[in-house]
Protein backbone atom coordinates (compact mmCIF):
# COMPACT_ATOMS: atom_id res chain seq x y z
CA UNK A 1 0.00 0.00 0.00
CA UNK A 2 3.04 2.44 0.85
CA UNK A 3 4.29 1.62 -2.12
CA UNK A 4 1.48 2.51 -4.18
CA UNK A 5 1.31 6.20 -2.50
CA UNK A 6 4.97 6.47 -2.72
CA UNK A 7 5.04 6.28 -6.48
CA UNK A 8 1.29 7.94 -6.88
CA UNK A 9 3.02 11.00 -5.14
CA UNK A 10 6.46 10.79 -7.16
CA UNK A 11 3.91 10.64 -10.56
CA UNK A 12 2.28 13.68 -9.38
CA UNK A 13 5.66 15.59 -8.63
CA UNK A 14 7.09 14.67 -11.60
CA UNK A 15 3.86 16.40 -13.47
CA UNK A 16 3.87 19.07 -11.48
CA UNK A 17 7.54 19.99 -12.11
CA UNK A 18 6.69 18.85 -16.01
CA UNK A 19 4.08 21.47 -15.75
CA UNK A 20 5.82 24.12 -14.14
CA UNK A 21 8.95 24.04 -16.32
CA UNK A 22 6.53 24.48 -19.22
CA UNK A 23 4.16 27.31 -17.95
CA UNK A 24 7.78 28.90 -17.13
CA UNK A 25 8.72 28.62 -20.86
CA UNK A 26 5.97 30.23 -22.25
CA UNK A 27 6.11 32.84 -19.95
CA UNK A 28 9.37 33.23 -20.84
CA UNK A 29 8.58 33.21 -24.73
CA UNK A 30 5.51 35.53 -23.87
CA UNK A 31 8.02 38.02 -22.57
CA UNK A 32 10.27 37.55 -24.90
CA UNK A 33 8.06 37.68 -27.86
CA UNK A 34 6.26 40.59 -26.19
CA UNK A 35 9.09 42.81 -25.91
CA UNK A 36 9.96 42.19 -29.44
CA UNK A 37 6.36 42.80 -31.06
CA UNK A 38 6.50 46.43 -28.73
CA UNK A 39 3.43 44.23 -27.17
CA UNK A 40 4.00 45.43 -23.50
CA UNK A 41 0.47 45.50 -21.01
CA UNK A 42 0.97 49.43 -20.90
CA UNK A 43 1.21 49.36 -24.83
CA UNK A 44 -2.04 47.19 -24.91
CA UNK A 45 -4.63 48.53 -22.18
CA UNK A 46 -3.26 52.15 -23.67
CA UNK A 47 -4.49 50.94 -26.82
CA UNK A 48 -7.55 49.14 -26.08
CA UNK A 49 -9.34 52.35 -25.60
CA UNK A 50 -8.80 53.75 -28.90
CA UNK A 51 -9.66 50.73 -30.61
CA UNK A 52 -12.71 50.52 -28.83
CA UNK A 53 -13.29 54.33 -30.08
CA UNK A 54 -12.38 53.49 -33.60
CA UNK A 55 -14.97 50.09 -33.54
CA UNK A 56 -17.88 52.10 -31.91
CA UNK A 57 -17.02 54.52 -34.31
CA UNK A 58 -18.29 51.97 -37.14
CA UNK A 59 -21.59 51.51 -35.75
CA UNK A 60 -24.22 52.85 -38.20
CA UNK A 61 -26.10 56.07 -36.69
CA UNK A 62 -29.58 54.06 -37.50
CA UNK A 63 -32.56 55.75 -35.44
CA UNK A 64 -35.56 53.04 -35.79
CA UNK A 65 -38.12 55.59 -36.28
CA UNK A 66 -36.80 56.58 -40.11
CA UNK A 67 -35.48 53.17 -40.62
CA UNK A 68 -36.57 52.66 -44.10
CA UNK A 69 -37.11 55.90 -44.93
CA UNK A 70 -35.66 56.76 -48.62
CA UNK A 71 -31.01 57.32 -48.61
CA UNK A 72 -31.54 61.29 -47.96
CA UNK A 73 -32.85 61.11 -44.61
CA UNK A 74 -29.58 60.47 -42.04
CA UNK A 75 -30.42 57.44 -39.93
CA UNK A 76 -32.25 55.70 -42.27
CA UNK A 77 -30.49 52.09 -44.04
CA UNK A 78 -30.57 53.45 -47.11
CA UNK A 79 -28.79 56.50 -45.99
CA UNK A 80 -25.90 54.03 -44.02
CA UNK A 81 -26.18 51.54 -47.17
CA UNK A 82 -25.86 54.51 -49.42
CA UNK A 83 -23.82 52.82 -52.27
CA UNK A 84 -24.51 49.63 -52.12
CA UNK A 85 -25.56 49.35 -55.59
CA UNK A 86 -21.23 49.86 -56.26
CA UNK A 87 -20.76 47.43 -53.01
CA UNK A 88 -22.99 44.88 -54.45
CA UNK A 89 -21.06 44.73 -57.76
CA UNK A 90 -17.65 44.83 -56.32
CA UNK A 91 -18.37 42.03 -54.09
CA UNK A 92 -19.95 39.99 -56.94
CA UNK A 93 -16.63 40.92 -58.66
CA UNK A 94 -15.36 39.47 -55.77
CA UNK A 95 -16.77 36.27 -55.92
CA UNK A 96 -16.18 35.84 -59.53
CA UNK A 97 -12.04 36.73 -58.81
CA UNK A 98 -12.45 33.88 -56.05
CA UNK A 99 -13.91 31.06 -58.83
CA UNK A 100 -12.04 31.81 -61.84
CA UNK A 101 -8.59 31.88 -59.60
CA UNK A 102 -10.23 28.51 -57.87
CA UNK A 103 -10.51 27.19 -60.98
CA UNK A 104 -7.19 27.71 -62.30
CA UNK A 105 -5.64 26.82 -59.36
CA UNK A 106 -7.42 23.44 -59.32
CA UNK A 107 -6.38 23.02 -63.14
CA UNK A 108 -2.90 23.83 -61.76
CA UNK A 109 -2.89 21.67 -59.47
CA UNK A 110 -4.26 18.38 -60.98
CA UNK A 111 -1.36 18.48 -63.36
CA UNK A 112 0.70 18.68 -60.73
CA UNK A 113 -0.23 16.42 -57.95
CA UNK A 114 -0.08 12.94 -59.43
CA UNK A 115 3.47 13.31 -60.05
CA UNK A 116 3.65 14.64 -56.06
CA UNK A 117 2.14 11.11 -55.00
CA UNK A 118 4.74 9.14 -53.55
CA UNK A 119 3.00 5.84 -54.72
CA UNK A 120 1.98 7.18 -58.22
CA UNK A 121 5.37 9.17 -59.35
CA UNK A 122 7.91 7.12 -61.45
CA UNK A 123 10.96 7.25 -59.52
CA UNK A 124 11.92 9.47 -55.98
CA UNK A 125 13.41 12.33 -58.27
CA UNK A 126 10.23 13.61 -59.71
CA UNK A 127 8.70 13.00 -56.97
CA UNK A 128 10.93 15.00 -54.36
CA UNK A 129 10.99 17.80 -57.48
CA UNK A 130 7.13 18.05 -57.82
CA UNK A 131 6.86 18.38 -53.92
CA UNK A 132 9.32 21.23 -53.48
CA UNK A 133 7.54 23.46 -56.41
CA UNK A 134 4.38 22.60 -54.81
CA UNK A 135 5.52 24.06 -51.85
CA UNK A 136 7.25 26.73 -53.15
CA UNK A 137 3.46 28.06 -54.96
CA UNK A 138 1.86 27.25 -51.40
CA UNK A 139 4.43 29.02 -48.90
CA UNK A 140 3.95 32.80 -50.41
CA UNK A 141 1.00 34.04 -49.38
CA UNK A 142 -1.55 35.53 -52.45
CA UNK A 143 -0.92 39.06 -51.34
CA UNK A 144 2.49 38.70 -51.73
CA UNK A 145 2.02 36.87 -55.48
CA UNK A 146 -0.56 39.79 -55.98
CA UNK A 147 2.19 42.60 -54.81
CA UNK A 148 4.73 41.00 -57.65
CA UNK A 149 1.91 40.37 -60.23
CA UNK A 150 0.52 43.91 -60.26
CA UNK A 151 3.68 45.31 -61.45
CA UNK A 152 3.55 42.93 -64.82
CA UNK A 153 -0.16 42.64 -65.32
CA UNK A 154 -0.56 46.21 -64.58
CA UNK A 155 -3.60 47.13 -61.73
CA UNK A 156 -6.50 45.26 -61.75
CA UNK A 157 -8.39 41.58 -61.21
CA UNK A 158 -6.12 39.75 -63.48
CA UNK A 159 -3.00 39.77 -61.11
CA UNK A 160 -5.60 39.76 -58.61
CA UNK A 161 -6.71 36.10 -60.18
CA UNK A 162 -3.60 35.11 -60.80
CA UNK A 163 -1.86 35.54 -57.57
CA UNK A 164 -4.99 33.80 -55.72
CA UNK A 165 -4.51 30.77 -58.81
CA UNK A 166 -0.69 30.60 -58.15
CA UNK A 167 -1.14 29.63 -54.18
CA UNK A 168 -4.09 28.03 -54.96
CA UNK A 169 -2.23 25.17 -57.17
CA UNK A 170 0.17 25.08 -54.15
CA UNK A 171 -2.26 24.27 -51.15
CA UNK A 172 -4.78 22.21 -53.40
CA UNK A 173 -1.58 20.22 -55.31
CA UNK A 174 -0.87 18.85 -51.58
CA UNK A 175 -4.47 18.06 -50.74
CA UNK A 176 -4.93 16.22 -54.04
CA UNK A 177 -1.64 14.65 -53.85
CA UNK A 178 -2.52 13.33 -50.74
CA UNK A 179 -5.70 12.20 -51.80
CA UNK A 180 -4.27 9.99 -54.29
CA UNK A 181 -1.67 8.74 -52.01
CA UNK A 182 -4.79 7.19 -49.96
CA UNK A 183 -6.79 5.91 -53.39
CA UNK A 184 -6.86 1.97 -53.24
CA UNK A 185 -3.88 0.95 -55.97
CA UNK A 186 -5.54 -2.09 -57.55
CA UNK A 187 -6.97 -0.81 -60.79
CA UNK A 188 -3.78 0.82 -61.15
CA UNK A 189 -2.11 -2.31 -61.46
CA UNK A 190 -5.06 -3.55 -63.46
CA UNK A 191 -4.63 -1.14 -65.56
CA UNK A 192 -0.48 -1.47 -65.65
CA UNK A 193 -1.38 -5.08 -66.56
CA UNK A 194 -3.50 -4.52 -69.68
CA UNK A 195 -0.52 -2.20 -71.21
CA UNK A 196 -2.34 1.04 -70.28
CA UNK A 197 0.76 3.85 -70.12
CA UNK A 198 0.90 6.92 -67.39
CA UNK A 199 -1.66 9.52 -68.00
CA UNK A 200 -4.03 6.39 -69.00
CA UNK A 201 -3.83 4.61 -65.42
CA UNK A 202 -3.57 8.13 -63.74
CA UNK A 203 -7.48 9.23 -65.58
CA UNK A 204 -8.79 5.88 -64.93
CA UNK A 205 -7.64 4.30 -61.69
CA UNK A 206 -6.89 7.06 -59.56
CA UNK A 207 -8.99 10.11 -60.59
CA UNK A 208 -12.38 8.37 -60.48
CA UNK A 209 -11.43 7.64 -56.87
CA UNK A 210 -10.11 11.16 -55.47
CA UNK A 211 -12.86 12.50 -57.39
CA UNK A 212 -15.42 13.43 -54.24
CA UNK A 213 -12.47 14.20 -52.63
CA UNK A 214 -11.09 16.57 -54.72
CA UNK A 215 -14.55 18.47 -55.10
CA UNK A 216 -15.02 18.99 -51.52
CA UNK A 217 -11.10 20.59 -51.28
CA UNK A 218 -12.38 22.53 -54.75
CA UNK A 219 -15.35 23.89 -52.57
CA UNK A 220 -13.78 24.39 -49.23
CA UNK A 221 -10.72 26.19 -50.78
CA UNK A 222 -13.20 28.54 -53.01
CA UNK A 223 -15.07 29.70 -49.29
CA UNK A 224 -11.02 30.74 -48.21
CA UNK A 225 -10.41 32.01 -52.15
CA UNK A 226 -13.49 34.22 -51.40
CA UNK A 227 -12.11 35.71 -47.84
CA UNK A 228 -8.90 36.18 -49.47
CA UNK A 229 -10.33 37.91 -52.48
CA UNK A 230 -11.65 40.68 -50.53
CA UNK A 231 -8.68 41.58 -49.22
CA UNK A 232 -6.41 41.30 -52.45
CA UNK A 233 -7.70 44.98 -53.20
CA UNK A 234 -5.55 46.35 -50.39
CA UNK A 235 -2.84 46.12 -53.18
CA UNK A 236 -4.53 46.91 -56.28
CA UNK A 237 -5.81 43.59 -57.80
CA UNK A 238 -8.90 44.45 -57.85
CA UNK A 239 -12.46 43.01 -55.68
CA UNK A 240 -13.96 45.29 -52.69
CA UNK A 241 -10.63 45.39 -51.11
CA UNK A 242 -10.00 48.51 -53.34
CA UNK A 243 -13.25 50.22 -52.02
CA UNK A 244 -12.52 49.15 -48.23
CA UNK A 245 -8.92 50.30 -48.55
CA UNK A 246 -9.60 53.69 -49.28
CA UNK A 247 -12.63 54.14 -47.17
CA UNK A 248 -10.49 53.09 -43.87
CA UNK A 249 -7.84 55.04 -45.52
CA UNK A 250 -10.18 57.96 -45.31
CA UNK A 251 -11.59 56.94 -41.83
CA UNK A 252 -15.33 57.18 -43.62
CA UNK A 253 -16.24 54.91 -40.23
CA UNK A 254 -19.84 54.65 -41.95
CA UNK A 255 -19.19 53.04 -45.23
CA UNK A 256 -16.04 50.97 -43.58
CA UNK A 257 -18.87 49.37 -41.00
CA UNK A 258 -21.64 48.77 -44.12
CA UNK A 259 -19.08 47.13 -45.98
CA UNK A 260 -17.73 45.02 -43.73
CA UNK A 261 -21.06 43.73 -42.94
CA UNK A 262 -21.95 43.37 -46.28
CA UNK A 263 -18.72 41.32 -46.61
CA UNK A 264 -19.36 39.15 -43.46
CA UNK A 265 -23.37 38.68 -45.10
CA UNK A 266 -21.90 37.76 -48.85
CA UNK A 267 -18.93 35.26 -47.20
CA UNK A 268 -21.92 33.66 -45.03
CA UNK A 269 -23.96 32.93 -48.13
CA UNK A 270 -21.26 31.51 -50.35
CA UNK A 271 -19.99 29.60 -47.16
CA UNK A 272 -23.97 28.25 -46.86
CA UNK A 273 -23.93 27.42 -50.31
CA UNK A 274 -20.91 25.60 -50.97
CA UNK A 275 -21.25 23.55 -47.57
CA UNK A 276 -24.87 22.47 -49.62
CA UNK A 277 -22.56 21.74 -52.74
CA UNK A 278 -20.41 19.44 -50.42
CA UNK A 279 -21.96 17.36 -48.92
CA UNK A 280 -24.14 16.92 -52.31
CA UNK A 281 -20.93 15.79 -53.76
CA UNK A 282 -19.75 13.51 -50.91
CA UNK A 283 -22.89 11.65 -50.82
CA UNK A 284 -23.55 12.09 -54.25
CA UNK A 285 -20.13 10.16 -55.89
CA UNK A 286 -20.73 8.15 -52.76
CA UNK A 287 -23.94 6.34 -54.30
CA UNK A 288 -23.06 5.79 -57.80
CA UNK B 1 -22.08 9.56 -87.95
CA UNK B 2 -21.51 7.88 -84.20
CA UNK B 3 -24.06 7.98 -81.51
CA UNK B 4 -22.64 9.84 -78.60
CA UNK B 5 -25.47 9.60 -76.53
CA UNK B 6 -24.76 5.52 -76.56
CA UNK B 7 -21.36 6.27 -76.37
CA UNK B 8 -21.45 7.67 -73.20
CA UNK B 9 -23.69 4.58 -71.84
CA UNK B 10 -26.71 8.19 -71.66
CA UNK B 11 -29.32 9.05 -72.50
CA UNK B 12 -29.99 11.98 -75.28
CA UNK B 13 -31.85 13.76 -72.49
CA UNK B 14 -28.91 13.78 -70.05
CA UNK B 15 -26.60 13.88 -72.67
CA UNK B 16 -28.44 17.37 -74.08
CA UNK B 17 -28.03 18.52 -70.12
CA UNK B 18 -24.62 18.20 -69.95
CA UNK B 19 -24.15 20.12 -73.48
CA UNK B 20 -26.02 23.13 -72.12
CA UNK B 21 -24.03 23.19 -68.66
CA UNK B 22 -20.75 22.88 -70.77
CA UNK B 23 -22.07 25.66 -72.91
CA UNK B 24 -23.04 27.70 -69.77
CA UNK B 25 -19.47 27.23 -68.17
CA UNK B 26 -17.61 28.64 -71.84
CA UNK B 27 -20.22 31.30 -71.84
CA UNK B 28 -19.29 32.58 -68.24
CA UNK B 29 -15.50 31.97 -68.98
CA UNK B 30 -15.74 34.23 -72.11
CA UNK B 31 -18.13 37.00 -70.30
CA UNK B 32 -15.23 37.04 -67.66
CA UNK B 33 -12.58 37.35 -69.94
CA UNK B 34 -14.55 40.60 -71.40
CA UNK B 35 -15.10 41.77 -67.93
CA UNK B 36 -11.72 41.56 -66.74
CA UNK B 37 -9.79 42.38 -69.79
CA UNK B 38 -7.87 38.94 -69.68
CA UNK B 39 -6.23 39.00 -73.85
CA UNK B 40 -3.94 36.80 -75.00
CA UNK B 41 -1.44 40.34 -75.57
CA UNK B 42 -2.08 41.19 -72.12
CA UNK B 43 -1.27 37.69 -70.70
CA UNK B 44 2.06 37.65 -73.02
CA UNK B 45 2.71 40.97 -71.77
CA UNK B 46 2.89 39.85 -68.08
CA UNK B 47 4.32 37.07 -68.37
CA UNK B 48 7.34 38.43 -70.30
CA UNK B 49 6.97 40.59 -67.58
CA UNK B 50 6.98 38.15 -65.10
CA UNK B 51 9.82 36.38 -66.42
CA UNK B 52 12.10 39.02 -66.34
CA UNK B 53 11.10 39.74 -62.56
CA UNK B 54 12.25 36.00 -62.29
CA UNK B 55 15.28 36.42 -63.86
CA UNK B 56 16.31 39.17 -61.72
CA UNK B 57 15.46 37.59 -58.72
CA UNK B 58 18.17 35.20 -58.86
CA UNK B 59 20.55 34.87 -57.36
CA UNK B 60 18.94 36.00 -54.14
CA UNK B 61 20.72 38.04 -51.97
CA UNK B 62 20.33 39.87 -48.97
CA UNK B 63 21.36 43.36 -49.31
CA UNK B 64 23.03 45.98 -47.44
CA UNK B 65 19.99 46.15 -44.43
CA UNK B 66 20.86 42.55 -42.66
CA UNK B 67 19.41 43.85 -39.49
CA UNK B 68 16.49 45.62 -40.92
CA UNK B 69 15.72 42.05 -42.36
CA UNK B 70 16.42 40.06 -39.28
CA UNK B 71 14.09 42.01 -36.75
CA UNK B 72 11.61 42.46 -39.50
CA UNK B 73 11.60 38.49 -39.35
CA UNK B 74 11.64 38.18 -35.29
CA UNK B 75 8.90 40.63 -35.24
CA UNK B 76 6.82 38.72 -37.18
CA UNK B 77 7.60 35.57 -35.27
CA UNK B 78 7.11 37.23 -31.94
CA UNK B 79 3.51 39.02 -33.15
CA UNK B 80 1.75 35.52 -34.36
CA UNK B 81 3.24 34.06 -30.99
CA UNK B 82 2.23 36.51 -29.06
CA UNK B 83 -1.40 37.11 -30.42
CA UNK B 84 -2.08 33.44 -31.03
CA UNK B 85 -1.08 32.57 -26.87
CA UNK B 86 -3.59 35.70 -25.68
CA UNK B 87 -6.46 34.49 -28.91
CA UNK B 88 -6.30 31.07 -26.97
CA UNK B 89 -6.69 32.82 -23.47
CA UNK B 90 -9.75 34.49 -24.70
CA UNK B 91 -11.32 31.78 -27.13
CA UNK B 92 -11.16 29.21 -24.17
CA UNK B 93 -13.76 30.50 -22.48
CA UNK B 94 -15.83 31.40 -25.54
CA UNK B 95 -15.26 27.89 -26.63
CA UNK B 96 -17.55 26.34 -23.77
CA UNK B 97 -19.94 28.97 -24.41
CA UNK B 98 -19.84 27.99 -27.79
CA UNK B 99 -20.84 24.15 -27.71
CA UNK B 100 -23.38 22.36 -27.44
CA UNK B 101 -23.23 20.05 -24.39
CA UNK B 102 -22.09 23.04 -22.41
CA UNK B 103 -24.34 25.67 -23.47
CA UNK B 104 -27.73 23.65 -23.74
CA UNK B 105 -30.48 26.03 -25.07
CA UNK B 106 -30.61 25.59 -29.00
CA UNK B 107 -30.94 29.57 -29.85
CA UNK B 108 -28.42 30.71 -27.35
CA UNK B 109 -25.60 28.11 -28.91
CA UNK B 110 -27.03 29.05 -32.66
CA UNK B 111 -26.18 32.73 -32.40
CA UNK B 112 -23.25 32.53 -30.22
CA UNK B 113 -21.76 30.35 -33.08
CA UNK B 114 -23.22 32.64 -35.98
CA UNK B 115 -21.25 35.06 -34.24
CA UNK B 116 -18.22 33.44 -34.58
CA UNK B 117 -18.57 32.54 -37.86
CA UNK B 118 -19.59 36.34 -38.67
CA UNK B 119 -16.52 37.38 -36.99
CA UNK B 120 -14.35 34.73 -39.23
CA UNK B 121 -15.78 36.17 -42.27
CA UNK B 122 -13.43 39.46 -41.63
CA UNK B 123 -9.71 38.99 -43.07
CA UNK B 124 -6.88 39.17 -40.81
CA UNK B 125 -5.83 42.43 -43.19
CA UNK B 126 -8.96 44.10 -42.55
CA UNK B 127 -8.92 43.97 -38.51
CA UNK B 128 -5.02 45.20 -39.05
CA UNK B 129 -5.31 47.98 -41.88
CA UNK B 130 -8.23 48.86 -39.05
CA UNK B 131 -5.67 48.64 -36.38
CA UNK B 132 -3.16 50.78 -38.05
CA UNK B 133 -5.80 53.20 -38.12
CA UNK B 134 -6.50 53.24 -34.52
CA UNK B 135 -3.51 52.34 -32.77
CA UNK B 136 -0.81 53.50 -35.41
CA UNK B 137 1.78 52.32 -37.65
CA UNK B 138 3.91 49.17 -35.76
CA UNK B 139 3.78 45.61 -34.57
CA UNK B 140 1.12 46.44 -32.03
CA UNK B 141 -1.35 46.63 -34.67
CA UNK B 142 -0.30 43.49 -35.99
CA UNK B 143 -0.31 41.51 -32.55
CA UNK B 144 -3.95 42.83 -32.46
CA UNK B 145 -5.09 42.21 -35.72
CA UNK B 146 -4.14 38.42 -35.14
CA UNK B 147 -5.88 38.24 -31.36
CA UNK B 148 -9.00 39.70 -33.07
CA UNK B 149 -8.47 37.35 -36.50
CA UNK B 150 -7.21 34.43 -34.52
CA UNK B 151 -10.20 34.41 -31.31
CA UNK B 152 -13.39 33.62 -33.61
CA UNK B 153 -11.35 31.13 -35.77
CA UNK B 154 -10.32 29.18 -32.02
CA UNK B 155 -13.18 29.44 -30.74
CA UNK B 156 -15.05 27.78 -33.33
CA UNK B 157 -12.50 25.24 -33.26
CA UNK B 158 -12.52 24.69 -29.62
CA UNK B 159 -15.91 24.70 -29.08
CA UNK B 160 -16.56 21.83 -32.19
CA UNK B 161 -13.78 19.55 -30.00
CA UNK B 162 -15.59 20.12 -27.02
CA UNK B 163 -18.77 19.25 -28.87
CA UNK B 164 -16.77 15.77 -30.09
CA UNK B 165 -15.77 15.14 -26.53
CA UNK B 166 -16.89 11.83 -24.75
CA UNK B 167 -20.61 12.42 -22.93
CA UNK B 168 -19.72 9.76 -20.48
CA UNK B 169 -17.69 11.02 -17.96
CA UNK B 170 -19.45 14.65 -17.66
CA UNK B 171 -22.42 12.40 -16.87
CA UNK B 172 -20.36 11.01 -14.52
CA UNK B 173 -19.59 13.73 -12.98
CA UNK B 174 -23.38 15.19 -13.07
CA UNK B 175 -24.22 10.95 -11.55
CA UNK B 176 -22.03 12.21 -8.45
CA UNK B 177 -24.32 15.54 -8.06
CA UNK B 178 -21.52 17.71 -9.68
CA UNK B 179 -22.32 21.60 -10.13
CA UNK B 180 -22.26 22.65 -13.96
CA UNK B 181 -18.39 23.97 -13.01
CA UNK B 182 -17.14 20.54 -11.76
CA UNK B 183 -18.84 19.10 -14.91
CA UNK B 184 -16.91 21.44 -17.48
CA UNK B 185 -13.66 21.05 -15.01
CA UNK B 186 -13.61 17.19 -14.38
CA UNK B 187 -16.00 15.89 -16.87
CA UNK B 188 -14.89 17.47 -20.40
CA UNK B 189 -11.36 19.92 -19.50
CA UNK B 190 -8.92 16.59 -18.92
CA UNK B 191 -10.80 14.92 -22.14
CA UNK B 192 -10.59 18.10 -24.94
CA UNK B 193 -7.33 19.85 -23.47
CA UNK B 194 -4.57 18.49 -25.56
CA UNK B 195 -6.91 18.76 -28.62
CA UNK B 196 -7.02 22.39 -27.53
CA UNK B 197 -3.36 22.77 -27.12
CA UNK B 198 -2.26 20.97 -30.25
CA UNK B 199 -5.39 23.55 -32.05
CA UNK B 200 -3.28 26.49 -30.63
CA UNK B 201 0.00 25.27 -32.08
CA UNK B 202 -1.68 25.01 -35.84
CA UNK B 203 -3.23 28.22 -34.94
CA UNK B 204 0.79 29.28 -34.14
CA UNK B 205 1.94 27.90 -37.25
CA UNK B 206 -1.11 29.72 -39.82
CA UNK B 207 -0.17 32.94 -37.76
CA UNK B 208 3.46 32.39 -38.41
CA UNK B 209 2.42 32.73 -42.10
CA UNK B 210 -0.20 35.39 -41.82
CA UNK B 211 2.04 37.82 -39.59
CA UNK B 212 4.78 37.45 -42.48
CA UNK B 213 1.85 39.86 -44.44
CA UNK B 214 0.44 42.32 -42.22
CA UNK B 215 3.42 44.59 -42.92
CA UNK B 216 2.14 45.28 -46.32
CA UNK B 217 -0.42 47.50 -44.44
CA UNK B 218 1.91 48.92 -42.06
CA UNK B 219 0.81 46.71 -39.45
CA UNK B 220 4.90 45.59 -38.31
CA UNK B 221 6.84 42.34 -39.31
CA UNK B 222 9.11 40.89 -42.36
CA UNK B 223 6.25 42.24 -45.04
CA UNK B 224 6.75 45.80 -44.69
CA UNK B 225 10.15 45.30 -45.78
CA UNK B 226 9.03 43.13 -48.91
CA UNK B 227 6.05 45.60 -49.81
CA UNK B 228 9.31 48.30 -49.65
CA UNK B 229 11.66 46.13 -51.91
CA UNK B 230 8.91 45.30 -54.23
CA UNK B 231 8.31 49.00 -54.74
CA UNK B 232 11.60 50.22 -55.20
CA UNK B 233 12.13 46.97 -57.37
CA UNK B 234 15.26 44.71 -55.38
CA UNK B 235 13.92 41.83 -56.44
CA UNK B 236 16.89 40.15 -55.84
CA UNK B 237 16.26 41.09 -51.75
CA UNK B 238 12.70 40.32 -52.14
CA UNK B 239 13.56 37.14 -53.48
CA UNK B 240 15.78 36.46 -50.72
CA UNK B 241 13.60 37.60 -48.15
CA UNK B 242 10.62 35.05 -49.71
CA UNK B 243 13.42 32.33 -49.12
CA UNK B 244 14.19 33.47 -45.43
CA UNK B 245 10.26 33.20 -44.65
CA UNK B 246 9.80 29.62 -45.97
CA UNK B 247 13.30 28.71 -43.96
CA UNK B 248 11.37 30.10 -41.05
CA UNK B 249 7.30 28.68 -41.41
CA UNK B 250 9.25 25.45 -41.54
CA UNK B 251 11.54 25.53 -38.79
CA UNK B 252 8.11 26.63 -36.75
CA UNK B 253 6.28 23.80 -38.48
CA UNK B 254 9.30 21.17 -37.42
CA UNK B 255 9.20 22.58 -33.85
CA UNK B 256 5.55 23.12 -33.24
CA UNK B 257 5.23 18.89 -34.51
CA UNK B 258 7.76 18.54 -31.98
CA UNK B 259 6.26 20.08 -29.26
CA UNK B 260 2.59 18.68 -30.30
CA UNK B 261 4.13 15.50 -29.79
CA UNK B 262 5.51 15.73 -26.37
CA UNK B 263 2.03 17.46 -25.20
CA UNK B 264 -0.40 14.78 -26.66
CA UNK B 265 1.37 12.02 -27.99
CA UNK B 266 1.20 10.13 -31.33
CA UNK B 267 -2.02 10.49 -31.56
CA UNK B 268 -3.28 13.94 -34.17
CA UNK B 269 -6.11 15.55 -33.63
CA UNK B 270 -6.82 16.43 -37.25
Amino acid sequence: MIDVEAAFQAQRRAKRTATLTGGALLLACMLVSAWVAEAWPSSLIAGAPRVGDYLSKLIPDLRPHVLFADTKTEGSLGYWMYRIDIWLWLLFETSQIAALATLLGTLGALVLCFPAASNLAPNRAVYWAFRRFLELFRCVPDIVYALILVWTFGVGPLAGILAIALHTTGALGKLFAEAAENADMRPWEGLRAVGANWPECVRFAIVPQVLPNILSYVLLRFETNVRGATVIGFVGAGGIGQELYSVISFNYYQEIGAIIVLIVVAVSLIDLLSERLRTRAISGEQGT
Amino acid sequence: MIDLAALFGLSRRQLAARGLVGLAFIAWLVTLCIWFEITPTRLGRGIDGLFVILRMMIPPSPGAQWHDILQGLAESVAMAFFGTVVAACIAFPLGFFGSRNVIVNGLAHFSIRRVFDGFRGVDQLVWALAFVRAVGLGPLAGVMAIIAAEVFVLAKQFAEAIENADPRQPEAIVATGGTRLAVVRFGLLPQVLPVLLAQTLYAFESSTRSAAILGVVGAGGIGLQIAERIKVRYWNEVSFIILLILVTVAAIDFLSARVRRRLIGEASPR
